[in-house]
């Protein structure tokens, strides 16, 4: 996990939950999290659709259910976009 | 990511702080439109939550019914309304249910009593058979379902007209790409293509029989970005979202089109600056021959832009002039120039003077009787703008982009410009007028002009001419026409020749502020004399004009002649075409005029009395003494 893309996650993902970037860990989740609800989540991913100009298949959107799996699926995307 | 951000949040946040809440709203829209995005929300609802109390604020309560996901479209317009002023109070109604809850009268959208109501339905929802099943229909068919989703939404429509008041916004429906048939689909009078237009043409009908119905053109939205980059199949299925990240901010602000006229936040007046806005080059220096306007490149910019103007003058907006020039030399222009779209008659008043804009575009407002934050400005200065943003911060500054070919659009897209009806705009009048005590009061904290100098960061470089800055400082005195007291034009040679003279002294002045740097933009020119100083050559390029930039010049030369031993600091002023601006400098600035005539007067500063000219404090001045080469 790269600092670089966990970092801006983090701001992004403060930003949008009003929340501390402290709190925003990589193990930080739906269960950890209150304010990720159904809803903050598409904000979430649609935050990251913008951010990095990437788009998420259904499959990967659901799957991005903590920091730590968000940051693994777009280093995951950014390495097959540059390969 | 850059630190930009949160550089602009600290000085909103300073701005509350202090009390300055009208400043504080007019950053906020600023920061709102650079950074349009879901997690800039929080912030921007959390400051306008601060200061809404102190600010002109309208509610309006906006009801949605939809038949898809639009919660991320509703927090990007709740943040786009806050910042226009706009306190929205939304109600989303269940998918899918807009029907229900249109024809019954016990349901949650009658009980919130909404102000406007936007029905958002889409083409797959409205006629699901007409967009699955399309190949499998006959020509009847298709004529039925037609038929069917226009009645549906005649009813839904009539029962809401007769339960609530609210304005109705409704979106039109898109047509499939590609449709189901294929290229086939334009082989045929009926294709699929065709049977979703014919039911936009019977909401077009039922437009026309009500009053406070519109109609928002989805399908020209969507085409603005393009198809392909608006939709997201996976959005749709994981979301119920049926368009991309990029669509948000889109589809937000074209609900705020329709926000703007419907809430009374329209601007009534379009207040614009003359030069490199409605032609380019500079009248005062160019000459009605040497400005830029016409059919070609590089006139024909201005010429577009013009023409927008000019629409916007037929639809009712009053139109003014608020320009630095001598006023018969604009007039001229706008009276005889072959090529002026816009001409005198056009405009409901005038300031062509050397006062400041902003004190000018008061005096308009109050000839025009009507609010300051009913008035666009238009101009091509970013200093300019700065400026009314700064002291003016209710009026809508329009930011123009660097290329002029880029004018006329972003002028035709400005949302405060948006009408609805005539009756809309009637409203909305009555209830500025009602506000006018409010906005007496708000008043009180505007900036004041030092406050805007400060915010500048001016710095003033006073040099000794050097080889390298010769030929420039020789282009100056060839070209300057506006701030230029003596007018005396010098070649590079005549100017080295001073320079190599010890009894004279040769200054370029260099300026640069927040926005850049200018460059050399000034020249003084100095007779070293004992017992006169006297002062040859000042002039400034009038990209500098008005920054007080003179004032630091000749406080330099008074504390270099008061050290030198001379008992005076003398100069001239000698009257042309075009520098009337430049007439009260001297007198200004403490000195006293020894002799007077038509063209020209003699000015003298006592050096042996205690009085100085003092460098204004918000300019920071770095004096170079002699330059070694």
């Amino acid at each position: 996990m790269t600092q670089a893309v966990l970092d801006q996650v983090r701001t992004l993902a403060a930003d949008l939950f009003s929340m501390p970037p402290e709190a925003i860990t990589p193990e930080a989740s739906p269960e950890t999290i209150e304010q990720w609800d159904s809803m903050q989540h598409l904000n979430l991913i649609l935050e990251l659709e913008m951010t990095f100009g990437m788009k998420f298949t259904t499959r990967e959107q659901a799957e991005m259910l903590s920091i730590g799996a968000v940051v693994t699926t777009i280093e995951k995307k950014l390495s097959r976009a540059s390969a | 990511m850059s630190p930009a951000p949160d550089i602009e949040k600290a000085e909103i946040d300073r701005l509350i702080e202090s009390g300055k809440c009208r400043q504080a709203l007019a950053a906020l829209r600023a920061y709102w439109r650079a950074n349009m995005r879901l997690a800039a929300v929080p912030y921007v609802l959390g400051r306008f939550e601060m200061i809404k109390q102190a600010v002109p604020v309208r509610t309006c309560k906006l009801a949605i019914l939809r038949s898809f996901t639009v919660e991320p479209v509703t927090q990007l317009l709740k943040a786009s309304a806050a910042v226009e002023g706009i306190d929205l109070l939304v109600h989303v109604g269940g998918f899918n249910t807009y029907a229900q809850e249109m024809l019954d009268p016990k349901s949650s959208l009658y009980s919130f009593s909404p102000d406007i109501l936007i029905l958002a339905v889409q083409s797959r929802d409205i006629a699901p058979d007409l967009w699955n099943d399309f190949t499998a229909m006959n020509e009847a068919q298709v004529a039925d379902a037609v038929d069917r989703a226009g009645t549906e939404l005649k009813n839904s429509i009539d029962v809401c007209r007769s339960y609530s008041d609210c304005h109705l916004i409704v979106h039109t429906f898109e047509t499939p790409f590609p449709p189901s048939e294929g290229v086939m689909d334009w082989q045929r009078r009926d294709g699929q293509t065709q049977a979703f237009r014919k039911i936009n043409q019977q909401l077009q009908e039922l437009q026309t029989r009500y009053t406070g119905l519109f109609l928002l053109d989805y399908e020209g939205l969507i085409s603005e970005t393009g198809k392909l980059n608006w939709h997201s199949e996976q959005n749709w299925a994981s979301s119920r979202l049926p368009f991309s990240a990029q669509a948000l901010p889109r589809l937000a602000e074209e609900w705020l089109r329709f926000l703007l006229p419907l809430t009374g936040r329209s601007c009534k007046a379009l207040v614009m600056d003359l030069d490199n806005t409605l032609w380019g080059g500079v009248i005062g220096e160019d000459g009605i021959d040497g400005i830029v306007l016409g059919h070609d490149y590089p006139g024909v910019a201005f010429l577009n832009l013009q023409r927008v103007i000019l629409d916007l003058y037929r639809r009712g907006i009053l139109l003014a002039v608020c320009s630095k020039n001598n006023p018969a030399d604009a007039l001229d222009v706008l009276e005889n120039h072959p090529a002026m779209l816009l001409r005198p008659e056009h405009f409901a008043a005038m300031r062509i003077n050397w006062n400041s804009k902003t004190e000018n575009l008061r005096d308009i407002a109050n000839e025009l009787n009507i609010g300051v934050d009913a008035i666009g400005f238009l101009d091509d200065s970013l200093a300019e703008r700065e400026l009314m943003r700064t002291c003016e911060p209710d009026v809508t500054v329009i930011d123009l982009p660097k290329d002029p070919a880029d004018y006329a659009r972003t002028l035709r897209e400005a949302a405060v410009f948006e009408q609805l009806t005539v009756s809309v705009e009637d409203r909305s009048r009555n209830r500025y007028y009602s506000e006018q005590r409010q906005r007496e009061k708000a008043k009180s904290d505007s900036f004041s002009l030092e406050d805007f100098y400060q915010s500048l960061s001016t710095t003033v470089e006073i040099a000794p001419a050097t080889a390298s800055s010769i030929d420039r400082l020789a282009q100056l005195t060839q070209k300057t026409n506006q701030f230029n007291m003596t007018s005396k034009r010098y070649s590079s040679q005549q100017i080295a020749d001073l320079v190599a003279n010890p009894e004279w002294n040769v200054y370029a002045i260099k300026v640069a502020d927040r926005f850049g740097d200018n460059g050399i933009t000034g020249v003084a020119i100095v007779h070293g004399g004992v017992p006169a100083h006297e002062i040859d050559t000042l002039l400034l390029s009038c990209r500098v004009i008005g920054r007080t930039v003179e004032t630091a010049v000749l406080a330099y030369l008074e504390r270099k002649a008061r050290q030198s031993g001379a008992a005076v600091l003398a100069g001239d002023f000698i009257s042309t075409a075009k520098n009337a601006p430049t007439k009260d400098v001297y007198r200004a600035h403490g000195f006293c005029c020894v002799t007077e005539s038509d063209t020209r007067s003699r000015w003298e500063f006592d050096l042996a009395t205690p009085q100085h000219i003092d460098t204004p404090p918000w300019l920071d001045v770095r004096v170079v003494e002699q330059v070694h080469t």
